[in-house]
Order: C-alpha cells, then sequence, then structure tokens
C-alpha cells in the first residue's frame, strides 16, 4: 500500500505525516511536491499541516490553486481516501472538495495544546477503526480553525452524518468552554459526500505513538489499512 | 486592438453574518486608547493589481473573474472591484 504527502512551500508536518504512514501504519510514502500532476497509484493522499505559501489572502487560499490539486481532485473522484490535517484542511475547503470555510479563531489567539474530540461518525476510511462516541485526545496549533458553514450547509452536514470531529471535554460533551476557536457547531472535523475526503484542523499525526503523550491518532491508520485491504 | 495598461482595485470584506475576529482585535485597541465610542469594527483587504486588457470593461471582468477563482471567498467574503486606466 501506497501513500503521497503532498508537500507546499510553507508545509511544516509533511516529515510528521511521512513518519507515521510509513513506521506507523507500514506504508510505502513518496513526498508529491505541489507542482506535480500525477497522483495515479496511491491508496492514500495526505495533505499535511503547515502555512502553505505563509497563510497569505487566505490560510491555503493559494496552495488550493497548485497544479498537483487537480491531481488530488481526480483521485478523490476516484475514491481515494484523502486526509487534509490542519492547513490540509483549510486548503481541502479552499479547493472546493470539502465545503465550508475557515475564519480566524473566535477569540483571536493562536491555539496549541490538547484537546479531546467526539468521534462522531465510523462512515469515513480514517475513522472505520474506531466507534462513534470515542473521545480522542490529540493536539492542536491553528490561527484560522474558527469553522464556518451557512445554515443550509450545516444542515445538510448534520443529516448526512458528515461531521467526523466535534470538541468535547474528557467525558465526550460538547459545550462552548471545550470549543478551542469557536467553529460553528463545535465542528472540528468534516467529510465530503462520497465520504472519502477527510479534514479536520487537529493532528493525529502527532499522537500516534505513546512517547508523545497520545497515541490516539493511530484509529485514523488503523482505519485506513482496514479500508484499503478491502 | 492595442493592449491597454489598467490598475484595478478590489476591496475584499468580510459579509455582515460573519463574525470578524480581527475587527474586534482592533476595536480593543481602540477603546485602550480612549476611543470608547467605537462600536463597531470591521477589517478587510484591498487588492491592487496592474493589468492590460483592451479596454475597461474588459479589464473588469478580468478581474472579477479573478475574485472569483482566488481573491475572495464567497462563501464568507464578498468584494468590489474599480478600474482606471494607467499604471
Amino acid at each position: 500500500m501506497r501513500a503521497a504527502v503532498v508537500v507546499f512551500p510553507g508545509s511544516n508536518c509533511d516529515a510528521d505525516a511521512y513518519h507515521v504512514l510509513e513506521q506507523v501504519a507500514g506504508m510505502a510514502v513518496d513526498y508529491a511536491w505541489h507542482t506535480e500532476t500525477d497522483l495515479a497509484g496511491y491508496d492514500a493522499i495526505v495533505l499535511p499541516g503547515g502555512f502553505s505559501h505563509g497563510d497569505y489572502l487566505r490560510s491555503g487560499a493559494v496552495a488550493a490553486r497548485a497544479p498537483i490539486m487537480a491531481a488530488v481532485r481526480t483521485a478523490a473522484e476516484g475514491g481515494v481516501p484523502v486526509l487534509g490535517i490542519c492547513n490540509g484542511f483549510q486548503i481541502l475547503l479552499e479547493a472546493g472538495l470539502l465545503p465550508g470555510a475557515m475564519l480566524h479563531n473566535a477569540g483571536i489567539d493562536f491555539r496549541c495544546e490538547w484537546v479531546d474530540l467526539r468521534l462522531e461518525t465510523t462512515d469515513t476510511p480514517f475513522t472505520s477503526a474506531g466507534s462513534a462516541g470515542n473521545v480522542l485526545r490529540l493536539p492542536i496549533a491553528h490561527g484560522e480553525g474558527n469553522y464556518f458553514a451557512p445554515p443550509d450547509l450545516l444542515a445538510r452536514l448534520r443529516d448526512e452524518d458528515r461531521v467526523v470531529f466535534r470538541y468535547c471535554d474528557a467525558n465526550g460533551r460538547t459545550s462552548l468552554s471545550a470549543n478551542p476557536n469557536g467553529s460553528i457547531d463545535g465542528i472540528a472535523g468534516i467529510c465530503d459526500a462520497a465520504r472519502n475526503v477527510v479534514g479536520l484542523m487537529p493532528h493525529p499525526e502527532r499522537a500516534s505513538e505513546p512517547d508523545l503523550g497520545s497515541a490516539d491518532g493511530r484509529v485514523f491508520w488503523e482505519s485506513l489499512l482496514s479500508m484499503v485491504a478491502k | 486592438m492595442t493592449e491597454r495598461r489598467f490598475r484595478a482595485r478590489v476591496d475584499v470584506r468580510l459579509n455582515e453574518n460573519v463574525n470578524d475576529p480581527q475587527g474586534n482585535a482592533v476595536r480593543a485597541g481602540l477603546h485602550s486608547l480612549g476611543h470608547a465610542d467605537v462600536a463597531a469594527v470591521r477589517v478587510g483587504k484591498m487588492v491592487e493589481l496592474t493589468l492590460t486588457a483592451t479596454d475597461a470593461e474588459s479589464a473588469r471582468e478580468r478581474v472579477d473573474r479573478m475574485c472569483h477563482e482566488l481573491l475572495a471567498n464567497p462563501i464568507i467574503e464578498s468584494y468590489e472591484i474599480s478600474v482606471r486606466e494607467g499604471s
């Protein structure tokens, strides 16, 4: 099984994603530079975190128009699991591969801390090995993670079970105080209508080994392996 | 048709229904300076660009396309374009 980690100028979690896919998931991994145009043959594609193109204009806006994004779109439409982490999520939003938009954190500040997340749906290639209601402890590090969806889109995301993660407390309860960035409805991650494109602000790749303080992120890679194996 | 040079100015602003944390931060700064009566601040972006086109209308159409493609995000932002000849 082979995964691609897409690298943009300013990506800085690409090596973390590579490490986890190779060492934890046991996949063969390639970096794919943003100017490349072909991602055929990969079983999974990860858009890592960072500050692509300096976050200028809007986070992810310039990266979303990079040549490689046509190949990401083609792969996504072909059913390949695509995961956007943090800036990768912002890029997927800006590319229109996921719906909605990202705003500056409601509290203005950059949030760099551990959060608890409630897994809301197992119907994605990155959560199938978990159970709905599971609470995962993962780190966040972002200034623009305030997810926004207009009312009609928010209703659709709920109706179609496309909210993949919500911020919660250690007991799995959502609340304003458990929401680090003001995201609408406490949303931390969503998937597309076909369910194979997933984006989230927290960093599972930074929490997949016990030495790093949490291995809860492993559910992403265990899910991926079981889906790809089918 | 001769190509002429135009300067376009795009003002991008957050839609009214979208919270503006940056505007709130600036408002807090103004309040610290004693401008206690400032009730609301909204911060937008201004993009200036120069381009060539046969006339002002086609320059505007091109810039409008650029706004759709990159310069503004229609989910959270709106924009206004002004075009003048020269660089």
